[in-house]
């Protein structure tokens, strides 16, 4: 599950005047929000609310979430309650790269608990931490529907599959010369069979 | 054997765009459905084919078309399912990633005899690239006049959709993934009303999975009658299967429903036999759900009869002995692996993923992975076998989704098949992790 | 449409849910219920507390239901036929919910403001095993105070969806909800948020257990002690008829008059509830009508002894261990 945050949240509400999205964040919303009909706005949600990651450096914070609220005129206790049911939104800062990798059935046969191990030792952090220069965090998930190129991780909207040790040096290796963020909705993915 | 109607054209180059689909006799069915048939023809035809649901309850689909209401001045919804989550099964990713206007085509098809004008895809969030595929598809569909008003001239037209997801497994359950595209939590509802009555946004609702739609598109172009002749029974048709695990050739199979489970798992055609000349242990041959089935019961029956990758014959037995076909998510297990251990992996999965809306689920999926989690550390007594067993009988039939009973069927199966593995760490009290993958599953990796 | 529950039949028109036919038919049918709540819209299915069996379908469909159904959400067919109290497996499932309800509940009946009047010490006590099998740590989060008149006590909160439901529904604006999901869901303002409502205090009535409770009568005094009566006074928000409860001439606390299942006759404003604390008031009616069974009526003040071996019986029913003789 996502970062565990009991109770309330602290908002900021000086932050909170600053928060605006791109342009082009905003065309996207507009143009998921006339996908349904009239009053059924708040279907835009899940989609609006990946983009609103993908705007905030990869989390949620309350502060955005309540500017989300305000765009698709909802409570923004509707955004918490939808925000925190799903693993792939996260409600506590992430490194630039947020390396999820699958730990379930297939690949829990084939090794998948190696290749967390191997990158824990790797990056000197434990599952669900983040590296102290914000490159990476590292993530375990459920099956990510790769199960026939076991073991597997998916770094943004990448899948990387077949994993070996080298591999796993390989592509982190490339995402670190990269230094750049990964998003869910990046448009230029590499998998990497 | 080996008629392939949905990935025929898998290795074609190119066959994720427009032209090269269309030249391989692409929407093909959408011609025909739109120009000559009326929309309850086309359920006529799906009727006929005996298509069953693919992704997991096998419900004939025709008969779940049958059921959609059509009050006056009501929009009707078609939602294709592409929420693929349970564990072992990535067909459809398979499918739209390669072919993703076979599952367009589809769905102009089916939404066309359903009455549906707005129709939506949902697709799980990991699958994130996925749905870049098939935005891309759908833009090139629209451009060529597939998608859109007035098709082909007729007085139908539909808009077409894909929506996102965002990691949760219960958002495959039809009630929860409405929730979801709702933009709400993904929890699934209480039935009745079912779907076809008040679905998403309470109107008229069907939801069928990726496979299934993909699958109308030949049973209109072949003719319901034709399609029902392949496979055996109320198996009809083809099928696609995710084969995973210690197998030489792991990968996405289109068989006719029919096909010994032997012939499977040991053909070079298919899973190609056990990696590393392994002996094969055990199967869990429809998705992590389904029950385990150890080598012996899932290759013939109690009976002695050849198992066959049918609903029925793999069902026979029932709870007993039997298991079921489900998603297709076939997971091929070798002699080294420790049933308990994978038992807790799948125990932890269906924790992890509960709701938390009905206390059986919330409360009894993590508790039964405390007790597994028990074994694996050599603290587990002979006692908590049956505390087990009690737990997943309190969990099954008791909930609101069908997310008790995947986690229970597990757990129940586990102990009824190989209850010697759980005494082992019970009385020795110690668990020795047999699937290490320095047992070479992977050398590259050691 | 004519419904037969553990042999008794009725006559109930189409729409009623099993659960209200039972109600109909009285307590020695009834199904427990710990989500549903017949004034509230939606509540019900989650517990699968009221689980009955379904023995006959309809008159047309003399087949059974294979599996046990949620009483709450499932209408009655005519020539319906349902176990609830005579069937076993019935009594097994329940005893298994119960069960599940528990393992992670604190059990600190001893220092909650709910005991004496709690549906889940009811429900363990007449629906439970004498004791849990339970062997892990149980969930603990800190306690919130939603306000400065309503405390949330997550720890003891069975995820009825009560509370949440009485906000969509009688508030115009819901500021808490349940957040994260699985057995990590519990129930959460956004951002410190107060429950800030003419009607949010009714989420207290509403709560069958210790989880959300009154900060004004907090540790007061235990609801045994106290002497229920119904008043009224003329409000321009709510009904204005409540109960007091009282010790001497003293209000301790005010909530919503309940019926005989438990639940709320009507619902009342925060006034009444928080600000109305003199006797002076209120015009009192009379000594409201407690259920005998319930330990408020088993007791004021006279016999003391029976409570004691009640409350013991009850927490030992619950599993419950004194505090010095944990492990």
């Amino acid at each position: 599950m996502g970062a565990q945050i009991h109770g309330t949240l602290e908002f900021n509400a000086e932050k909170r005047k600053d928060i605006r999205f791109s342009e082009e964040a905003l065309k996207e919303i507009e143009k998921i929000k006339s996908r349904y009909p009239q009053g059924k706005q708040k279907s835009a949600l899940i989609p609006v609310l990946h983009i609103a990651q993908a705007e905030n450096d990869g989390w949620l914070s309350p502060e955005v979430m309540d500017y989300v609220a305000s765009l698709l005129n909802i409570q923004p206790i509707e955004v918490f309650e939808v925000a925190s049911f799903y693993t792939m939104f996260n409600l506590k800062p992430v490194g630039k790269c947020v390396i999820e990798v699958c730990r379930t059935s297939s690949c829990w046969l084939l090794g998948a608990e190696d290749i967390i191990k191997y990158i824990e030792k790797k990056l000197g952090i434990k599952e669900g931490q983040t590296t102290p220069d914000g490159m990476f965090t590292l993530k375990t998930v459920e099956c990510l529907g790769s199960c026939g190129t076991a073991p597997v991780m998916q770094v943004g909207a990448s899948y990387h599959e077949n994993l070996t040790f080298e591999k796993v040096d390989k592509i982190l290796d490339k995402y670190r010369a990269e230094g750049r963020r990964r998003n869910y909705t990046d448009l230029d993915y590499e998998n990497t069979k | 054997m080996g008629r392939k109607l949905l990935l025929a054209h898998e290795n074609v180059p190119g066959i994720d765009r427009l032209d090269v689909y269309r030249a391989h006799g692409g929407y093909a069915s959408v011609e025909k459905a739109l120009k000559s048939m009326k929309p309850e023809d086309v359920v006529e035809e799906v009727k006929k084919s005996g298509l069953r649901g693919r992704g997991g309850a096998g419900f004939p689909t025709g008969l779940k078309w049958s059921f959609l209401a059509k009050p006056e001045g009501v929009p009707r919804y078609l939602v294709c399912n592409a929420d693929e989550s349970e564990p072992g099964t990535f067909k459809d990713r398979y499918l739209m990633e390669k072919i993703p206007h076979s599952l367009i085509e589809g769905m102009i098809v089916s939404s066309y005899a359903l009455g549906s004008n707005t129709s939506y895809i949902y697709i799980r969030g990991e699958y994130f690239y996925v749905s870049r595929i098939l935005e891309k598809a759908i833009q090139e569909a629209y451009e060529a006049g597939w998608l859109g008003k007035n098709i082909l001239g007729t007085d139908y037209s539909l808009d077409l959709y894909v929506q996102v997801g965002a990691g949760a497994y219960i958002c495959g359950e039809e009630t929860a993934l409405i929730e979801s595209l709702e933009g709400k939590r993904g929890n699934p509802r209480i039935k009745p009303p079912f779907p076809a009555v008040a679905g998403l946004w309470g109107c008229p609702t069907v939801v069928n999975n990726v496979e299934t739609i993909a699958a109308v598109a030949p049973i209109i172009n072949m003719g319901g009658e034709e399609y029902a002749k392949i496979g055996i029974g109320k198996s009809t048709g083809t099928k696609l299967i995710s084969a995973s695990g210690h197998i030489n050739k792991p990968g996405v199979y289109e068989i006719e429903l029919g096909l010994p489970v032997e012939e499977f798992i040991y053909s070079d055609q298919y899973c190609g036999g056990i990696r590393n000349g392994k002996k094969l242990k055990a199967v869990v041959a429809g998705g992590s759900s389904v029950p385990i089935l150890p080598a012996d019961l899932i290759l013939k029956t109690a009976k002695g009869e050849p198992r066959l990758m049918t609903y029925e014959s793999l069902f026979d037995g029932g709870f007993q002995s039997g298991t079921m076909l489900g998603s297709g998510g076939f997971i091929v297990m070798d002699e080294d692996t420790s049933i308990v251990k994978n038992l807790w992996n799948f125990t932890r999965f269906y924790h992890h993923e509960s709701c938390g809306q009905c206390s059986p689920c919330r409360e009894g999926t993590g508790w039964m992975e405390k007790i597994l989690h028990k074994f694996l550390e050599g603290t587990a007594n002979l006692s908590d076998i049956d505390l087990l067993w009690d737990i997943q009988s309190k969990i099954e039939g008791k909930t609101i989704c069908p997310l008790g009973d995947a986690a229970a069927w597990p757990v129940a199966s586990a102990i009824r098949h190989f209850k010697q593995e759980f005494e082992e760490i019970a009385k020795s009290k110690k668990f020795k992790d047999v699937s290490h993958y320095e047992r070479l599953h992977k050398p590259a990796m050691a | 449409m004519k419904v037969t529950i553990d042999g008794i039949e009725i006559d109930v028109p189409k729409g009623t849910t099993i659960l209200q036919a039972a109600r109909m038919i009285g307590k020695k049918v009834a199904p427990p219920a710990m989500c549903y709540y017949s004034k509230l819209k939606t509540t019900g299915g989650y517990c699968r507390t009221c689980i009955v069996k379904v023995t006959k379908a309809s008159a047309q469909n003399p087949n059974p239901i294979p599996k046990p159904v949620a009483s709450c959400r499932t209408e009655v067919a005519d020539g319906m036929e349902v176990q609830n109290f005579t069937s076993q497996e019935v009594i097994e499932a329940r005893k298994g919910v119960v069960e599940f309800l528990l393992i992670n509940h604190p059990l600190d009946c001893p220092i909650c403001d709910q005991a004496g009047e709690c549906k889940l010490q009811d429900l363990g006590y007449e629906h439970g095993s004498a004791k849990t099998r339970y062997e892990f740590k149980r969930r603990e989060y800190e306690m919130i105070d939603i306000g400065d008149k309503i405390k949330l006590h997550m720890n003891r909160c069975i995820l009825c969806y009560r509370c949440v439901k009485l906000c969509d529904q009688l508030t115009d604006k819901r500021v808490h909800g349940v957040i994260h999901r699985g057995d990590a869901a519990e129930i959460s303002t956004y951002i410190k948020n107060v429950i800030d409502n003419d009607f949010s205090g009714n989420v207290i009535d509403v709560c069958p257990v210790g989880a959300l409770t009154d900060r004004t009568f907090r540790f007061k005094q235990r609801v045994w002690f106290t002497k229920p009566v119904d008043a009224k006074r003329n409000c321009d928000k709510c009904s204005g008829k409540v109960r007091l409860w009282l010790k001497g001439e003293e209000v301790l606390r005010v909530t919503a008059r309940m019926d005989e299942w438990g639940e709320v006759e009507d619902f009342i404003c925060n006034a009444c509830r928080f600000e109305k604390k003199r006797k002076s008031d209120w015009t009192i009616e009379g000594p409201s009508k407690i259920d005998r069974h319930s330990v408020i009526s088993q007791n004021h003040y006279e016999h003391l002894n029976e409570l004691k071996v009640k409350a013991m019986k009850q927490q030992k029913a619950l599993g419950f261990m004194p505090f010095d003789k944990r492990p």
